[in-house]
């Protein structure tokens, strides 16, 4: 006892030495996150690094000259061909995402406040169309749209129009509505979280002084609900501004987005560093127009107290 | 408006809310059964009994957000069948007080103002009033979430009471408090009552807020209405042995029925003897038994030669020190179960050893009789 009793002193001191790093919880912390960090520093920002860097080179041919320019921010901007498809992609992805958002909010209304003992089962409804591809998901919707497709056919049958429609696909409507139907369940689970935070009593409160049930949604639930408004619009609205495959699906000629263009210039074009200078552009485009959403929508939450 | 109730400040007599026959059942459960009530214009009135006892259902029929299945609530003399709760004269103090988290304090208590298009001057100036009532005059800016429990309670009533509600509902206002917080808010409450002169609601669980601050109580067990009188009477005269248990200790005694006539009753027990007792109004007689009842600091420790008209004799077997009292466990030769004592700890019953034999003296008007 004695002996341990005299060894314990020593042996805290050598501890306490040996330790200090480890018992750090930050650096706990970065040994917990390192294999993730590591694999997004690898795979998405140095990849970024280089898109930037060739946005400041030219194409020579098959060489790429390292020279600074600023030739290709040039070219992005003021170009009518890119500045549209970047109009378009913009005005493309802020429908979507406000039609999503339109469309998302009483599905998830109805299931958070309506739901009762079924609400899993209808959230579990909502992710089937996730069971099948992506790509058959749009491949559907050609043929809903397409000239003898779902729609024309039932339209005719029904004596409303008299030849096939070619308004319906091959457009950027097309690419909405496709879009539209494939971030609806994005747009859904955020609200529908958010809506489930919303404490009942406080509409209770609402009611019992005075409201209606369209008054106490509109001053309760609805400003109580707007961070999963927000997470919901910037979920559908960032991915689908660079969206790839359903404007060359269904978006046909007047269709097609900044994407398709990007992808034209690091492919068939082969001038590397103006796609990544189109690239580098939609990026802080986007950022801008996220952050202007956040804003507005925070002014409106304002405005409506 | 206020202003003249204020000055009256006296309870009438006429009806504010009248209960009629009202049952809610959920399937084959009876959260309320039967149950009929007149609440006066003026009082404060509570809804006392155990969770499940139905107070808090009733109380959501009357704001209008349970419907009953069968029966009638009228406000004020107008039937509140079919009237949404947003049309209702009433006004709730909700349990988690339900502020809101995205307003100040000024714009909670203005939400119902705003629908009343009052101009901004007169409602700013009801927001002050009814803000100073609850003495939170300086906080209008603060969010919700800055605030205290205590202080949310308030921004809560504020709001009920800005509406100049014909009736205020309150659901367990204080429950969610600490005990010091809550004994002062009782007296708040009260008081608020007094000057502002609204039929207030009180639904709880705590025999002590009702006994501290109502006009009359109704205690309810198992979506019955068992007994509705003032603080003293329900506690001085409980109906029943489940009435006077919830509302603090009693010492039952068996006892046996030898005469009963309109205004009194004789019964015969083991060691209080022979003792003539008032009849209460609901008494009914169930066979030739009833239950004799007193509290525990009716009965009095007698020292040395003190003498008493009414005693009892026995042997201390438990003592309980609770700083200002002490709670003795007395057996009674004759008595099944042995009484219960409180006496204060002026006179040394804080000393009194186990196994001393003592003497009880109490008052004969201390003893109340319930039928079995």
């Amino acid at each position: 006892m004695t002996a341990a009793a005299e060894g314990s002193p020593p042996l805290r001191v050598a501890g306490m030495r040996r330790s200090p790093l480890l018992q750090s919880e930050a650096v706990q912390g970065f040994a917990l996150i390192s294999p993730t960090f590591v694999y997004a520093l690898i795979l998405l920002v140095l990849p970024i690094l280089v898109v930037i860097a060739h946005s400041f080179w030219t194409q020579n041919y098959l060489t790429i000259d390292h020279t600074f320019t600023l030739e290709n921010y040039r070219i992005a901007l003021t170009e009518p061909i890119y500045r549209d498809l970047l109009w378009r992609s913009l005005y493309i992805s802020l429908t979507v995402s406000l039609l999503t958002v339109v469309l998302a909010y009483p599905i998830a209304y109805f299931i958070s406040f309506h739901g009762g003992r079924h609400k899993s089962l209808w959230l579990f409804l909502i992710t089937i169309p996730f069971w099948t591809s992506y790509l058959l998901r749009v491949m559907s919707w050609k043929v809903i749209l397409g000239y003898n497709g779902v729609l024309n056919s039932g339209l005719m049958g029904l004596g409303i129009i008299d030849e096939p429609s070619t308004a319906l696909l091959y457009n950027s409507s097309a690419v909405i509505i496709t879009l539209t139907h494939a971030w609806a369940t994005f747009a859904i689970l955020p609200i529908f979280v958010s809506l489930e935070k919303v404490d009942r009593t406080l509409v209770e409160a609402a009611t019992d002084l005075g409201d209606g049930p369209l008054r106490s949604f509109l001053r309760v639930t609805l400003p109580l609900s707007v961070p999963g408004v927000i997470s919901a619009a910037l979920i559908v609205m960032i991915p689908t501004v660079g969206d790839y495959v359903t404007p060359k699906l269904v978006g046909g000629k007047d269709g097609v987005m900044i994407a398709n263009a990007i992808q034209a210039q690091f492919g068939k074009a082969s001038n590397w560093p103006l796609g990544a200078a189109l690239s580098v552009t939609t990026m802080v485009i986007v950022s801008l127009m996220a952050g202007a959403t956040v804003l507005i929508i925070r002014a409106l939450q304002r405005l409506a107290r | 408006m206020l202003e003249r109730v204020q000055s009256e400040r006296t309870q009438s007599d006429r009806t504010m809310i009248d209960i009629r026959d009202v049952t809610r059942s959920y399937g084959s459960f009876k959260a309320l059964d039967n149950a009929s009530l007149a609440i006066r214009e003026g009082e404060f009135f509570s809804l006392l009994g155990p969770s499940g006892c139905g107070k808090t259902t009733l109380l959501r029929m009357i704001a209008g957000f349970d419907t009953p299945t069968s029966g009638s609530i009228a406000v004020d003399g107008q039937p509140m069948d079919g009237i949404p709760a947003n049309r209702r004269p009433t006004n709730m103090v909700f349990q988690s007080y339900a502020i809101f988290p995205h307003l100040d304090v000024e714009q909670n208590v203005a939400y119902g103002l705003k629908r009343l298009k009052l101009g901004a001057g007169e409602e700013k100036r009801r927001v002050e009033e009814a803000l100073a009532q609850v003495s939170l005059t300086g906080l209008g800016k603060r969010r919700a979430t800055e605030l205290s429990g205590g202080q949310r309670q308030r921004v809560a009533l504020a709001r009920a009471l800005v509406m100049r509600p014909k009736v205020l509902l309150l659901d367990e206002p204080l429950s969610a408090l600490d005990k010091k917080l809550r004994e002062q808010m009782q007296v708040e409450l009260r008081r608020l009552q007094q000057a502002v002169g609204i039929t207030f609601v009180l639904v709880t669980h705590d025999q002590y807020e009702a006994l501290a601050m109502s006009d009359r109580i109704a205690v309810m067990f198992g979506g019955r209405i068992a007994q509705v009188a003032s603080p003293k009477e329900i506690y001085q005269r409980p109906i029943n042995r489940q009435v006077a248990d919830f509302l603090g200790g009693m010492n039952f005694v068996k006892a046996e029925i030898v005469e009963e006539n309109g205004a009194s009753l004789v019964l015969d027990t083991l060691g209080f003897g022979r003792v003539k007792t008032d009849k209460p109004k609901a008494f009914v007689r169930n066979g030739g038994n009833a239950t004799l009842g007193i509290r525990p600091e009716r009965l009095r420790v007698l020292w040395d030669n003190a003498a008493a008209k009414f005693e009892v004799a026995g042997k201390v077997v438990e003592r309980h020190y609770f700083g200002e009292i002490t709670h003795l466990i007395v057996e009674i030769p004759g008595l099944e179960k042995p009484l219960s004592v409180t006496e204060t700890n002026d006179f040394g019953a804080d000393d009194i050893p186990v196994g001393t034999s003592i003497r009880l003296g109490y008052d004969p008007e201390a003893l109340v009789a319930m039928a079995d």
